[in-house]
């Protein structure tokens, strides 16, 4: 029971470098980076400069990177009428080889493109540039070069049946991962044989415009790919227009429930990814070090703006003073600031909205009685950042362990026993993701069995792949992205 | 055959017993809390009993009974599972001409009409059981993923399903709807609105003497308009199937059940005769009330 402790005594020695040791700037250069300072919206193969204005800003300045327009209900009209032409004329009757042939060119043409757009990611989102060098755009990529080969195969995927494009798509994705995001909804609809109205998030629209250019590049027929900027307002208009066939949505489970209230009585179809409050459960027998690194990057990976974060660590009673103890340490080695620096552990928060709401309910687990620990860092001056922030003495009633915070806030709760750990893991409304620390096979497989989420990690975490299905239980979401079962939400099965 | 006579035949030299329809919950078959009835009457309409109005409570309780036999049912290894949707099969054959006397009697069909639907409604379950330890071999699969992982995928049962029941074959419609959702570990709650809804009390029977743990199938004899807004809204069913919806149906099982992110499936309600064909059966009836779980362990040392 204690021979972690005993393996590191809470005095154990460590090395301390203070302000001896500190680290050089290393900022990624933006030279190579094609912005224009202003973007419309792309529609029917062409980009179309119309509707109210607004800018988009770099989180970690505070500067606006563009401006961007807002389409109202009559440019989504045209983007939804583009589509529904596009598909009855072109895309649904070319044969599969040949739609295989442009999503495939799609994906070479950002993997040439990629340092540009992770660089492009990092200043719209505020995310660290290492992230979006090495996970978001290699990801977002690998998911078209997936998809791509599923087009000309579809009559193979599902014995028995015959699988049908379903129409024109619309697909409403958030702020978190914009190209990945972009990529996830995208490649399979495509692959399907459907036309796409998409919407990216109104704070992080660049990406969606470059790849919008890219898909100009790829000479992908005009009104395959439609891509209209906006916030809510527009929406609302993708989900309420008569010539959609589909919905997919990725974002939080409040607005979830709004689009899945409007489409009540249509025949539209819907799949929604939303908001999860991840369980991570660490045992006893849990190889520590592991753990703890994928403890921190469970939470802390894109400043826990992750829907499938683990931002509940649930840990075995009797190691819990070692873990708590460990993880205090390696906060104080993240790096928090600039974006573009490629030593940046946490960039910057994606908004002040979401800076916010994220300071809103810490001092919520504060004042309902919470132990707050924070990293000592020193913040930038300008822009929106959040240190490192863990929580211990925390209930299952607190907001905090509750709600969704979608920062680099973790709530720390203890457990005596598995089936305690399950029972504790599986309260909550959320259904998205868990993570389990063990040594012991039997016991991992048992409690994966048990947990009511999408995607487990076995000792490790926030891991994807395209070949790999994502998608929530519960108030997570239905409908499954990635894999031979992402491509079901995009077919007619009969 | 048949020894229940209706009231205005003439006097029996034996006054046959009547059978008195109530709700099947938990294993159970309470009547409804509430003491309301409805008038059962054949075909050509005359009086043939008084059944259950299930009321909101009714429904209720009945999402208890699911709530409670859901995760013990879904513990169930897959072949077990099969071999009780195979039981119910059996149960049927050996009551079957009890069913197609009232198939005749109280819904107007002909003899053969009767006998073809308790043929397809027997096959029909023993093609299900068939399915509880296969499909997931169809639909889960291994990832190749691009990094040193063990990932993979398999489905398990959503949780409690409401069932709103096809009204135009009162054994087949019933046993294609429930089949295809109970044979993955889930529970269902049906709520019958149709002809001839004392069959579907009959069903409970068939499956009270099958081995079906008690509270995975629950049957609610009522009225759709009453029951689908409760249903819609219940915070613990965690699905809808609904056959044969109108356009208002539709928009309050909608509305309804976006409050809990409900999974929501309409199906056609053909004919009778149309129930019947191959096409009304499909392991892909079963994806929409699973959930896809993805595990991944790291390999190597």
């Amino acid at each position: 029971m204690t021979t972690h402790q005993a393996d590191a005594p809470s005095n154990a020695r460590e090395l301390l470098f203070g302000e001896l040791w500190d680290y050089a700037p290393a900022p990624e250069s933006t030279s190579h980076v094609r912005l224009s300072d202003h973007y419309g919206h792309f529609i029917d193969g062409e980009f179309v400069e119309e509707g109210e204005p607004f800018k988009t800003i770099n989180p970690a300045t505070e500067e606006p990177l563009a401006e961007i327009r807002a389409a109202d209900e009559a440019l989504v009209d045209r983007a939804v009428q583009a589509a529904r032409r596009a598909w009855e004329e072109v895309w649904a009757p070319m044969p599969g080889r040949e739609r295989a042939k442009y999503i495939y060119r799609i994906a070479r043409i950002m993997q040439e493109r990629a340092r540009e757009l992770a660089v492009v990611e990092s200043m719209d989102g505020g995310k660290p540039i290492k992230e979006s060098r090495d996970v978001d755009i290699p990801l977002a990529a690998a998911h078209f070069f997936y998809y791509a080969g599923w087009a000309d195969k579809l009559d193979y995927a599902f014995p028995g049946a015959t699988a049908r494009p379903i129409g024109v798509a619309g697909q409403i994705i958030p702020w978190n991962f914009p190209l990945l995001m972009a990529a996830w909804k995208l490649a399979p609809a495509l692959a399907a044989g459907n036309c796409v109205v998409l919407k990216p998030a109104e704070t992080t629209p660049l990406t969606a415009m470059l790849l919008a250019e890219i898909i100009q590049e790829a000479g992908l027929p005009p009104g395959v790919v439609n891509i209209v900027n906006g916030a809510g307002a527009t929406g609302a208009a993708i989900v309420n227009h008569p010539g959609i066939d589909k919905i997919a949505f990725t974002g939080s489970t409040e607005v979830g429930k709004i689009i899945q209230r409007a489409l009540a009585g249509t025949r539209k179809r819907l799949t929604l990814e939303l908001g999860g409050k991840g369980a991570n459960i660490i045992f006893e027998d849990a190889p520590l070090d592991q753990a703890v690194e994928g403890i921190i990057n469970g939470i802390f990976f894109n400043q826990g703006h992750v829907c499938c974060a683990g931002s509940r660590l649930l840990v075995q009673e009797s190691i819990h003073d070692e873990v708590v103890r460990r993880l205090k340490h390696r906060i104080e080695t993240l790096r928090v600031g600039d974006p573009l620096d490629k030593n940046t552990d946490i960039g910057a928060i994606n908004s002040r909205e979401q800076l916010d709401r994220i300071k809103q309910l810490v001092e919520s687990g504060v004042e309902q009685g919470a132990h707050v620990h924070q990293a000592s860092c020193a913040l930038p001056s300008r822009g929106y950042f959040h240190a490192p922030t863990f929580f211990t003495e925390v209930t299952q009633a607190h907001r905090i362990a509750q709600e969704e915070i979608f920062g680099p806030v973790l709530a720390v709760l203890t457990f005596r026993t598995p089936s305690e750990a399950v029972e504790k893991a599986n309260n909550t409304c959320y259904g998205l993701s868990a993570g389990i620390w063990t040594d012991k096979g039997s016991k991992l497989f048992k409690v994966a069995g048990a947990l009511r989420a999408g995607v487990i990690w076995g000792n490790t975490y926030n891991k994807f792949d395209p070949s790999s299905p994502f998608g929530g239980y519960k108030e997570s979401g239905f409908g499954r992205e990635g894999g031979w079962h992402g491509l079901l939400p995009y077919l007619e099965v009969n | 055959m048949d020894e229940t006579s209706t009231p205005n035949e003439a006097a029996p030299t034996r006054l046959p017993i009547q059978k008195t329809y109530k709700l099947y919950i938990g294993g159970r078959f309470p009547r409804t809390e509430s003491g309301r009835y409805l008038k059962i009457h054949d075909h050509q309409g005359v009086f043939v009993a008084d059944i259950c109005r299930a009321s909101r409570k009714d429904l209720r309780n009945a999402v208890v009974a699911a709530r409670n036999a859901q995760p013990g049912w879904a513990k169930r290894v897959a072949f077990n599972r099969g071999q009780i949707l195979y039981r119910m099969a059996e149960m049927l054959e050996a009551r079957r001409d009890g069913f197609q006397a009232r198939l005749v009697s109280v819904a107007g069909y002909t003899a053969d009409a009767a006998r073809d639907e308790l043929s397809a409604a027997i096959d029909r379950l023993v093609w299900y059981a068939g399915w509880c330890d296969k499909y997931i071999q169809l639909f889960g699969a291994t990832n190749p993923v691009a990094s040193h992982h063990f990932n993979f995928t398999f489905p398990e049962a959503t949780g409690v399903v409401a069932v709103v029941a096809p009204q135009n074959a009162p054994v087949l419609g019933a046993v294609s709807a429930l089949a295809p959702i109970i044979l993955s570990g889930n529970t269902a709650v049906i709520i019958i609105d149709g002809p001839a809804p004392q069959l579907a009390v009959e069903l409970g029977e068939v499956f009270a003497t099958s081995d079906l743990p008690g509270g995975v199938v629950n049957i609610l004899t009522g009225l759709r308009d009453e029951l689908i807004p409760w249903a819609a809204r219940h915070m613990d069913i965690d699905a809808i199937a609904c056959y044969g919806a109108t356009d208002e149906e539709r928009l309050l099982i909608g509305q309804g059940g976006a409050e809990s992110v409900k999974r929501v499936k309409h199906y056609d309600d053909p004919d009778a005769v149309a129930w019947r064909q191959d096409v009304y059966q499909s392991p892909y009836r079963i994806l929409p009330f699973v959930e896809f779980k993805t595990a991944w362990h790291p390999m190597g040392v």
